[in-house]
């Protein structure tokens, strides 16, 4: 359990000498509680403190990284349990998984398809973030060379599945310099598999049976080499995820060393659908990786959408880019909405406007992506601001006409803004699902 | 070294809810369900029960949903032109376990249907499926204050989910409720303390905890699910604490949110780098579905086939017991 910022305070020389750059020994303690500052900020804390506050700061859950470049990822350094208590920090990484039973152009157009796996949505690019290979021929030549295809045309980060430490080594001969996760090292195998791992400084998985015997193959591991992710072995939905909730309670509730380490899941149906539910269950319920075969964009789009939900900060309101954006075939006549900057309030009005099939413009006013009513009890969203808006975002260049939509909600700025903006105002729904009606009854 | 497992000791529980009446209760449904009753966070077997798992309820509505994604509509095919006979397809092919009969002909601009024309939907639905059924209205207040009352006196005895009553507009529908021995969903916009408020004010009017469904106005994937998650996420824990104000079952408009999104209906044509569309779609419903499972749905009101039958493999899966 991280410590309080009362229990930091005590530890502290009490001076208030302000050199952390914060005003008292109080407020940096509480910024230390929030992870918000670090220890050394304070040059005259005694080592006995240090020390204390050290390990009781060290993070529960291990940060581990894969990949290198542009390819590198980071799983682990949580600390919650729910994602309102704080925020959830690294994404599920979603891994697809390719068979070395492939050859030839079989595995060529296999691994350009999974290579592709990349989208754009809502202004952001997603992507899946790791190839994962598996030894399913059992041949380590074989394997070798399913890892050579990925590695020539990957631009994601690598998992090698196999517990044969001879294929093993023959993959990490090709790929070993880009950090690849190694999966990995059993009861059976892991004095052979940290040696790799060291030898390439690749981070590795720790693959038990269950909760106990997992716990005490990381501690013999751990004894050695800590660049660790922790596989329970487990593939059956239910006992899966109760025992994932474990070692996620376990870490940061008791501190418990052997699960202080991301982990790593896989989906267990065959059938493509299936396993992309039981990711979207895993994404919700602290998996660092999941490792799936569904293949298709229309399979992993819905996931790529999933991590950027859940892993969103609660605190921080998503926002879109204040500007004028174009839905559909629009003209200089096409009509004119405005609404705010907030992520969920202009997609709700995006969606509807383009439901409506009528080629509209519509304005993201700037609000610190607050709400239409949150903004104008602000004073973010008034006569003033949005006529500022108007003749900063270029849409009288745009359209020939001077007719704007206000949000229905906050038909009392109606007058302020025709008299500032000098643009005429129409009054539109309260709710966004009133904007097909309203639509058709005003420019159909 | 064994593992010391972390069990937490929940002293609340989500209330039960039991939908429908059959012949011996005063009803004509062939069966009832009932929701809730969970004692733990969603699917920790180890620490607590799940006595009921999580229902489907497939969306009808009393007109053609002319503007519903083609997938979609391809999978009733001609019976979404009458609701008694969608409803029959959805149970016998679209897995639903009720029906969630969306009375949207009654507004002036899709219909106008009248109370009794409405009532007279409601009653051939009955007629024709054996299942439980929720009734909601069209959505305008005015119009539904007259609608509701109607179905719930003409169909009393059948115990009917009755929607949808809000903070602005609860009097009227809740009374209908309560004198023909229905139950409610008391909608609140993504507001656990706005839910827990109607919550109160409605079982002040003298209708038991146990005759409410709470609908907390989810977020379809991708378009403020994470809201949806953690206020179902937080509802769960108040309850498990004992806030017997938060303690109620859960219902998600899942297949309405998820197929206004974008992503669930633009052509591949469109958005190449999408993939097919119809896959998607499908998967953006299932997707919405299966997150929200982890948060604590208990009804999900859902509309693709396909979708239905990859999400109760899904609540299958997860009802399967675990051991620690």
């Amino acid at each position: 359990m991280a410590l309080t910022g009362l229990d930091i305070f005590k530890l502290l020389p009490k001076k208030n000498c302000k050199e952390c750059e914060q005003p008292t020994c109080l407020a940096f303690a509480m910024a230390l509680a929030n992870a918000k500052t670090s220890l050394d900020k304070c040059p005259y804390v005694s080592d006995a403190a240090k020390e204390t506050l050290g390990g009781a700061a060290a993070p529960p859950i291990k940060l581990v990284k894969v990949g290198t470049l542009g390819a590198e990822r980071e799983m682990g350094d949580e600390v919650v349990l729910f994602r309102h208590d704080k925020a959830f920090y690294h994404p599920t990484l979603l891994a697809v998984e390719i068979s070395d039973k492939l050859s030839g152009a079989e595995l060529e157009a296999k691994v350009k398809k999974v290579n592709e796996l990349a989208f754009e949505r809502v202004g952001q690019s997603v992507s899946i973030d790791m190839m994962a290979v598996r030894n399913d021929s059992g041949n380590a030549d074989a394997f070798a060379a399913a890892v050579k295809a990925v590695a020539d045309v990957t631009c994601f980060a690598t998992v090698l599945i196999t517990e044969d430490p001879v294929a093993m080594e023959k993959a990490l001969a090709i790929i070993g310099s880009q950090k690849p996760l190694i999966h990995a090292a059993t009861e059976a195998n892991w004095e052979k598999m940290v040696e790799l791992a060291k030898k390439y400084e690749a981070p590795l998985v720790v693959k038990g049976k269950g909760l106990d015997a997992t716990a005490d193959l990381v501690e013999k591991v751990a004894a050695s080499y800590k660049e660790l992710v922790v596989d329970l072995g487990t593939r059956e939905l239910s006992q899966s995820l109760a025992e994932i909730t474990q070692t996620r309670r376990l870490s940061i509730k008791k501190k418990f060393r052997p699960f202080g380490y991301p982990v790593i899941a896989f989906t267990a149906s065959e059938n493509p659908r299936d396993q992309v539910i039981e990711a979207a269950a895993y994404i919700t319920k602290y998996a660092s990786v999941v490792v799936l075969k569904a293949d298709e964009k229309s399979q992993i789009l819905p996931l790529a959408a999933l991590k950027m939900n859940i892993f969103s900060d609660p605190q921080k309101p998503s926002q879109v880019e204040p500007k004028v954006n174009a839905i559909g075939n629009v003209t200089a006549d096409s009509p004119v909405y405005i609404t705010t900057n907030f992520a969920l309030t202009y997609y709700t009005v995006e969606g509807e406007v383009s439901a409506s099939k009528i080629p509209s413009y519509i304005l993201a006013c700037p609000t610190d992506g607050t709400s239409v009513l949150t903004a104008w009890a602000a004073g973010k969203f008034n006569g003033d601001k949005i006529t500022e808006f108007i003749k900063a975002c270029g849409i009288e260049e745009t359209v020939k006409h001077r007719n704007i939509v206000i949000p229905g909600h906050v038909a009392v700025i109606k007058g302020a803004l025709e008299e500032k903006s000098g643009w005429k105002v129409l009054v539109g729904p309260a709710e966004a699902s009133g904007i097909n009606a309203f639509a058709k009854g005003n420019f159909a | 070294m064994p593992v010391q497992i972390l069990k937490e000791r929940n002293s609340g529980k989500i209330t039960c809810v039991t939908l429908g009446a059959t012949a011996e209760q005063g009803g004509t449904r062939a069966c009832t369900i009932t929701v809730g009753g969970e004692s733990s966070l969603p699917w920790l077997h180890f620490e607590g029960e799940t006595p009921n798992k999580p229902v489907v309820a497939v969306e009808v509505l009393d007109r053609y949903p002319e503007e519903w994604n083609d997938a979609v509509k391809a999978a009733y095919g001609d019976a979404m032109k009458d609701a008694a006979t969608w409803a029959k397809a959805a149970v016998e092919c679209g897995g639903a376990d009720l029906i969630y009969l969306r009375l949207q002909s009654a507004d002036p601009e899709l219909g106008a249907s009248t109370p009794e024309q409405c009532v007279a939907t409601v009653k051939k639905v009955l007629a024709t499926v054996g299942v439980p059924v929720a009734v909601i209205g069209c959505g305008i207040d005015e119009v539904d204050n007259k609608v509701i009352p109607a179905v719930a006196e003409a169909c009393a005895g059948e115990n009917l989910l009755l929607g949808l009553a809000t903070t602005e507009n609860y009097n009227t529908i809740v009374a209908a409720a309560m004198v023909h021995k229905h139950t409610v969903i008391a909608q609140s916009p993504l507001d656990i303390n706005m839910c827990k408020q109607l919550n109160i004010l409605i079982t002040e009017m003298g209708i038991p905890a146990d005759r409410i469904i709470v609908d907390p106005s989810i977020g379809g994937l991708g378009y403020g699910l994470e809201y949806a998650y953690s206020v179902g996420e937080r509802a769960r824990i108040g309850s498990l604490q004992g806030d017997k104000m938060l303690a109620l079952p859960v219902i998600g408009t899942v297949g309405f949110e998820a197929w206004k999104a974008k992503e669930a209906n633009v052509g591949a044509d469109e958005f190449p780098g999408w993939g097919d569309q119809a896959e998607r779609g499908i998967l953006w419903e299932t997707v919405t579905a299966a997150s929200l499972l982890q948060s604590g749905l208990d009804i999900l009101v859902m509309r693709h086939p396909e979708a239905i039958a990859l999400v109760k493999k899904n609540v299958a899966d997860l009802m399967a017991p675990s051991s620690l």
